[in-house]
């Protein structure tokens, strides 16, 4: 692999072909929010918040590979207020209770709602109509929390390669289901491995739930993208 | 000179974030030397007696009582501030923002297995239920927002320290928290 030179902000940086600008980004110890993206799984670029700017043209940096030359803005005024924007918007399209919620102090987007200091959304809540489906035997499927990031679709599959969880309608109609039957024989390590994907409180193992204590919590004492800044 | 007055009022709160604010611990000797408090669950003063510098709401809008009061509070307050998850997007009573209000009434008076009385209560004296539970600054202006259930002691006595002496506010991470 060939090492290609680029900037990040002014700041030199170096990767390898085929990285994408995210992957490029954290090994300069550089964090480009993200959200719908996973390590391991083929990028979505769905959600937009790791949206940086390249030769005046904003581009989603979890999809978009790096290349010689590259100049890229990160942590300018004007993406940072778009990526806090898309943090409220995808708040207030969703009922996103954080006090009764299982996965708070874990959430991603509680997370990112913090490190952009979200104290209120500038939207107004439209608090949607959504089903919650605690019918299955390992997970219960909250879809007031989903933030349509496609990790569950992408990853969670059976054995011989068949999706469990999949997308239903379109647009502002667009929620996540499941194939019952074969939700119905998921073990505990797959659910563990939905809700820990999940990066909202939208799937949850059952018979669990705040097993961590607050103060101990995954985002309660260092913000989201912090392990990255400092290595 | 006299010293700021300070209002606070619970609409569809639980009183957590009034517990939040006497969590400052011994720092409200000093909160009682820079204010006065007015109209406040605090000292059991029911009606304003003069206009306020600062306005603390706790809570949402669930019914016309809580609307009356919170515009009460938007017209003899200077500053007013929404204090917690509740004032900011309705929390946990915005639960029912999904269910229709007749459903609601129904579930907690006829279908309840606890209830005998069968019957939900209409008296002129009781305040309307509203059709959803409105977060404050759908009701009136609000200023300032302090997120958290409760919002953290030192997030409260940081913010009103900031505002009072008009000094920059400089939060650590920890004390920004949505729950």
């Amino acid at each position: 692999m060939s090492t290609i030179q680029f900037t990040i902000d002014g700041k030199p940086c170096t990767g390898k072909s085929g990285q994408t600008i995210v992957e490029a980004a954290k090994d300069n110890g550089i964090y480009i929010p993200t959200l719908c993206h996973f390590e391991g799984l083929k990028p979505a670029g769905s959600c937009r918040i790791c949206t940086v700017k390249v030769g005046g043209r904003f581009m989603a940096a979890c999809t978009t590979p790096v290349t010689e030359g590259m100049v890229i803005e990160n942590k300018t005024s004007e993406l940072e207020d778009y990526r806090k924007a898309i943090i409220e918007m995808l708040f207030v399209e969703g009922n996103h209770m954080c006090p009764t919620c299982e996965k708070s102090g874990n959430c991603e987007l509680q997370a990112l709602g913090y490190r952009y200091m979200m104290f209120v959304p500038r939207f107004p809540y439209l608090f949607p109509k959504r089903e919650l489906d605690a019918s299955l035997p390992k997970i219960i499927i909250e879809r007031n929390r989903c933030v349509q990031c496609l990790r569950c679709v992408r990853s969670m599959t059976t054995s011989d390669g068949k999706k469990i969880f999949g997308m239903v309608n379109r647009g502002g109609h667009i929620h996540i289901n499941v194939d019952r039957e074969l939700a119905k024989n998921m073990s505990d390590e797959q659910a563990q491995k939905a809700m820990d994907l999940c990066p909202v409180g939208s799937i949850l193992k059952k018979e669990v739930g705040f097993v961590v204590p607050i103060g101990k919590r995954k985002y309660d004492a260092m913000p989201i993208g912090s392990e990255i800044e400092k290595a | 000179m006299s010293k700021p007055v300070v209002a606070t009022a619970s609409l569809a709160g639980c009183f957590g974030c009034h517990m939040s604010l006497l969590d400052i611990d011994e720092r409200i000797l000093k909160l009682i030397e820079l204010v006065e408090f007015n109209k406040s669950p605090i000292d059991d003063i029911k009606t304003f007696t003069k206009q306020c510098d600062i306005g603390l709401i706790e809570g949402g809008c669930c019914n016309s009582e809580n609307v009356e009061n919170l515009r009460l509070f938007r017209k003899h307050c200077k500053v007013l501030i929404a204090v917690g998850e509740c004032a900011i997007m309705g929390g946990l009573p915005a639960m029912r923002n999904g269910i229709p209000v007749k459903e609601c009434l129904e579930e907690a008076y006829l279908n309840c297995p606890t209830v005998d009385d069968n019957i939900i209560p209409n008296d002129d004296e009781l305040p309307m239920i509203l059709d959803r539970v409105y977060p404050c600054h759908e009701i009136v202006k609000i200023d300032y927002f302090l997120p958290g259930c409760p919002p953290r002691a030192d997030l409260i006595w940081e913010a009103l320290v900031a505002l009072l002496t008009g000094k920059e506010l400089n939060l650590p991470y920890e004390v920004v928290k949505f729950d």
